[in-house]
Order: C-alpha cells, then structure tokens, then sequence
C-alpha cells in the first residue's frame, strides 16, 4: 500500500493525504502515517517542483562528467564517491559500468564555473585518475517530461 | 421556371432512406454544437483515454511506413496479427480461435458489430439488448434492417442485465442478444453467474450472442469474464475486441471479431468488399501492443482506477448518487437530486458551469435521469468539475 501512495506522491506531490486515501480507499489517518514513517525512513527525500529553467532567463550550465577513479582498498569506491557528492554543483552522481566508473551531472552557472570545479576540486581528489566532461547543448526530456512545448493534441470534446 | 429553384436542395429527409432516418439522436446534435462554441469547458464527456498510444506502440508504425508497409493486407488482417490475437486471447481467457478462418480484423469494434449485424439479420430479425446501451447498438441493428429490442436495466441491479428479462422478450423473430459488458455508458460489469443464466438462456432458445467486450481491459477490482470463454458457448457467439481503450489507440481504428468460422466468412465477404482491410500501418501497432503492450496496459487502469475512486465519492458527496462503476471509464450518477431531466441538466451544467457531461437519455430511454461522466481526464480536471457540479447541484436541488 506505501508504494501506491508513493507513485501517487511522485507523480503530484501535492497530493493531499484525504485524496489519497480516496484514490486508495485507505483511511486518511494511515495514509498520513505511511508518509511520515517514510519520511523519516529517507524514502521521501523532498517534495519539489520540476522546473523548466530553459523557459526563463536563467544562465545555467549543464555538465555530464565521466570520471575514471582508483578503488581504495578497504572503502572501494563508495569512500571517493560519498567525497565527491559533498560538493553542492554536483547534482546527481552514479557508478557505473563501463569505461569509466563515476558518472556527475554538474550544475554551474556558466562552463568557467563547471570548468574550475574540474581542475581545482574534482581533479585534486586522491583517487582521481581522469575526467572526460560533456557539456549538456540541450535538454529535451528531464525527469519523465517533455521539456519542450508540445501542440498538445485536443481530443473532441464529446465522444459517445 | 422549374418547380425546384435552381440551387435549392430538395426536401432532406426524403432523399434519405427510411432506415437512416430512423436512427436516433438527434436532440443532443444541438448540445454538442453548443459545446463546441465554447471556451474553458471543462468536459467529462469524452469516451476516451486521455493518454496518447505508448510510444513504443506509435514508433512500431512509424518504422512499417519507413520500411514501406503501405500496402492493403489480407482481407481478414495481417496473418501475425491473427496469430497474435489468438494467443492474446488464449493467455488471458483460456479460449481457442482458429487465426486461420475464426478471427477478422476490422477498424475498430464499430466496423466489426456493423458486420456481425449484416451477417446474420435478415428483415425484421429482433435483436435483445440491455437499455442503456453503447449508442451505435441499436443503430446498427435498425441500419442491418433489423429491430432492436430493449431489456431494461436499474441502478439497483448495477445496471447488469438480467437472464430472465431477456428470456421474456423473445419472439419467434428474436436473432441474438446484444451484450456490452463492462459498459458504456453505466461502467457496469457483468458477473460470471450472470452471464451463464443468459448463455443458458441463449441455448434453450437458438439464439446467437454477441459480446463487445472492449473494455475488457478496464476493469477495478474484479475479474472480466469472456463471455465466450463460458462452457459450450463458443459456436454460437460473436466476441468483438480491439485495442482502442486498452492500449489507448482510439484514433488508429483496429479491432477484431472472432466467430464460428461460417459467420467469419460472411463478415469477411461485407468487410472484403466495403472496406478491403484495416489500415496497415494500425495493425502493425496492433501487433506491438500485443507483444510488448502489458505494462503500459497495467500503469493506465492502475491510474483510471485513482480518477474512478475520486470521482464516485466526489459524485456521492454532492449529492449525485452513484453506483459504483467496477469497469470501463465512466461513472453514471443519477441526477433524481435535481429533478432536471437529463438534456436539461447537461445543457444547464454546460452554460452555467462550463462542464459536460452526457445526458443519459442518449443512451436510451432507461439512462433518463442520469447523465455520464467519463473520469479519463486529469485529476485537477476532475476536482473542478466536480466543484463546478457541486456548486450547480445546491442550485438545482429539487424543493
């Protein structure tokens, strides 16, 4: 029952507790207990806005850097991994398989910025073998949705 | 000068052939070009999904038109489809049809009840149906030259049809029974029990049945039964499918009928020379949601089924009383609260509160005094809406 309401909630996540209960059948006062127990679990993390900042004058630059690392002996890659995510421009950072091993998505104000975070923080982690950084030149999708205004096809209003 | 003006169309409805004529509506003609005049409608009056097909589903058909599959197929559809939809059929229902001889492909439901019905009536054949009912039922009888015969159905019974109601209507001249289970316009589902007293009823009497089902898919709740997945019933039954509401592909226009091979046949001689086949490229999608299309199947009646719960209680709390809908994606209130007659409230509601709905009377004399709401629109739309009601509801109330 807590992952119906968290597809509910990742889906709108103003969703009120009584309207999920109706759209669960769930008492309220259950659903409002699931949510807090997984609040305080980090199964919800936030509840925020996905924001198109392409649409308003916002100067953002976008960068997807690969980084090949050393292992360490005891932490593996978790030690360097949890480092790296300290630094707020890094948005979202995964290991991965392939060719090289961390995966960043860097957010900076203009590519000086994502620039400098590369050669002065990224670059002077022990551990750090090489960089390869893309810089993002358009988005056309994020998080599930189409970033672009589409027609938006209108059905009939009436359809027997 | 002649006695008709040069440039003056002579009287319409004489040209017209009596059978066409005939055919209901068209008092909710007005209501619809009214809505269509108008802005910021928020409406509940559409039969369809309000998702576009899964991409996966489009760019099927996108890659046969660059491969230049733009071709008729065989008449009775593409031999893949056939096969498909006889697996499809077999997993889901535990029913064996033949793709070679027992199923045709047909653009949507609607052509292939347009076929049934002109295969098997002859003039005056009487064809038993459940009131209300899917407005093209009746239609396509009267256009096949035959006579459809009403079965009452009551909120009080779910709006299913009931065996010995049917059995009380049958004449020397009754052909079929016509079932549309689960239903537009009520939601209403069908139990097995029930379906078996009418498959017995059917039986005793000779008579053949035809099942729409397409909105087998759409259930909450329960389990759909194939009416032709019912013991012994297979070589007297027309069961109709295709893939508009599940899989959300309304615009493509491909269904399919599935027969005894006798009455396959005869379908396919009207089908082979009024319509050559189903479009290409829409079967080619077909196949794919047929192979690939479970999950997207799944993640949309999961979601209908949020908007069916909101929206019945939302209907109840203003006072519409509401039945709840176990299937397709519609709910059917009854406005007795009003004391409006059903068009009254759907015009009302429109001009004063910008919704629409569809008054039941469309659907035939025993929807009279409730109207449809389908509840396949975003959930804001139908908070609105159902706000918007309220406040017109309170106005409205009977003294």
């Amino acid at each position: 029952m807590l992952k119906d309401i968290l597809k509910i909630l990742e889906d709108d996540a103003r969703t009120t507790g009584k309207q999920i209960a109706t759209m669960t059948g769930m008492p309220v006062a259950e659903v409002n207990k699931l949510i807090k127990q997984a609040e305080k679990d980090r199964i919800i993390l936030k509840y925020q806005a996905l924001v198109n900042w392409d649409r308003i004058e916002d100067e953002q630059v976008w960068a997807l850097i690969e980084v090949k690392v050393t292992p360490e002996p005891e932490a593996g890659f978790d030690a360097i991994a949890e480092r790296i995510a300290q630094f707020n421009q890094v948005r979202s950072l995964y290991l991965a398989s392939g060719t090289y091993d961390l995966l960043l998505i860097v957010v900076g104000r203009s590519e000086h910025t994502v620039a400098d975070f590369v050669s002065q923080n990224l670059a002077h982690i022990g551990g750090v073998q090489g960089t390869v950084t893309h810089f993002v030149l358009k988005r056309y999708k994020y998080d599930g949705e189409m970033l672009a205004a589409g027609e938006g096809v209108k059905r009939q209003p009436v359809i027997l | 000068m002649s006695a008709r003006q040069v440039g003056q169309p002579p009287e319409k409805h004489k040209l017209i052939a009596s059978r066409v004529n005939r055919l209901s509506p068209s008092g909710i003609r007005k209501f619809f070009d009214l809505l269509a005049s108008m802005e910021g409608v928020i409406s509940l009056g559409v039969g369809e999904p309000d998702y576009a097909t899964p991409w996966h589903i489009s760019e099927a058909a996108v890659r046969s038109l660059e491969k230049g599959y733009t071709m008729y197929t065989s008449n009775s559809g593409m031999p893949e489809l056939r096969q498909e939809t006889a697996r499809y059929l077999k997993e889901k229902y535990g029913i064996d049809y033949d793709p070679a001889g027992e199923i045709l492909i047909t653009v949507g439901v609607s052509e292939a009840l347009d076929l049934a019905m002109r295969a098997i009536l002859d003039p005056g054949d009487e064809v038993i149906m459940p009131d209300p009912h899917y407005v093209a039922y009746d239609s396509c009888v009267i256009l096949a030259g035959g006579e459809p015969v009403m079965v009452p159905t009551r909120q009080e019974s779910g709006f299913e049809v009931d065996a010995a109601d049917i059995e009380a209507r049958i004449t020397a001249k009754t052909k079929a029974i016509l079932l549309g289970y689960p239903a537009n316009p009520t939601g209403a589902v069908m139990g097995r029990e029930k379906l078996l007293a009418i498959a017995e009823v059917a039986r005793r009497h000779g008579l053949l049945v035809i099942s729409d089902e397409i909105y087998a898919r759409l259930v909450y709740g329960v389990e759909h039964t194939c009416y032709a997945g019912l013991p012994g019933v297979k070589d007297s039954t027309i069961l109709l499918g295709g893939f508009s509401k599940a899989y959300a592909m309304t615009g493509w226009r491909v269904g399919y009928a599935l027969a005894p091979r006798e009455i396959i046949a005869a379908m396919t001689k009207i089908h082979q020379y009024t319509i050559m086949s189903a479009p290409t490229m829409a079967q080619v999608a077909a196949i794919e949601a047929l192979k690939t299309g479970e999950a997207d199947v799944q993640e949309m009646v999961e979601d209908y089924n949020r908007r069916r719960l909101v929206i019945v209680k939302g209907l109840c709390e203003i006072g519409l009383s509401c039945f709840e809908p176990r299937g397709a994606f519609y709910a059917f209130p009854s406005i007795a609260a009003t004391g409006l007659t059903s068009e009254e409230f759907s015009e009302k509601l429109l001009l004063e509160e910008k919704v629409a709905v569809v008054p039941g009377s469309a659907f035939g004399g025993c929807g009279e005094g409730y109207v449809r709401c389908c509840y396949a629109t975003s959930l804001a739309e139908i908070e609105e809406a159902l706000n918007r009601m309220g406040r017109f509801v309170s106005r409205h109330r009977r003294k």
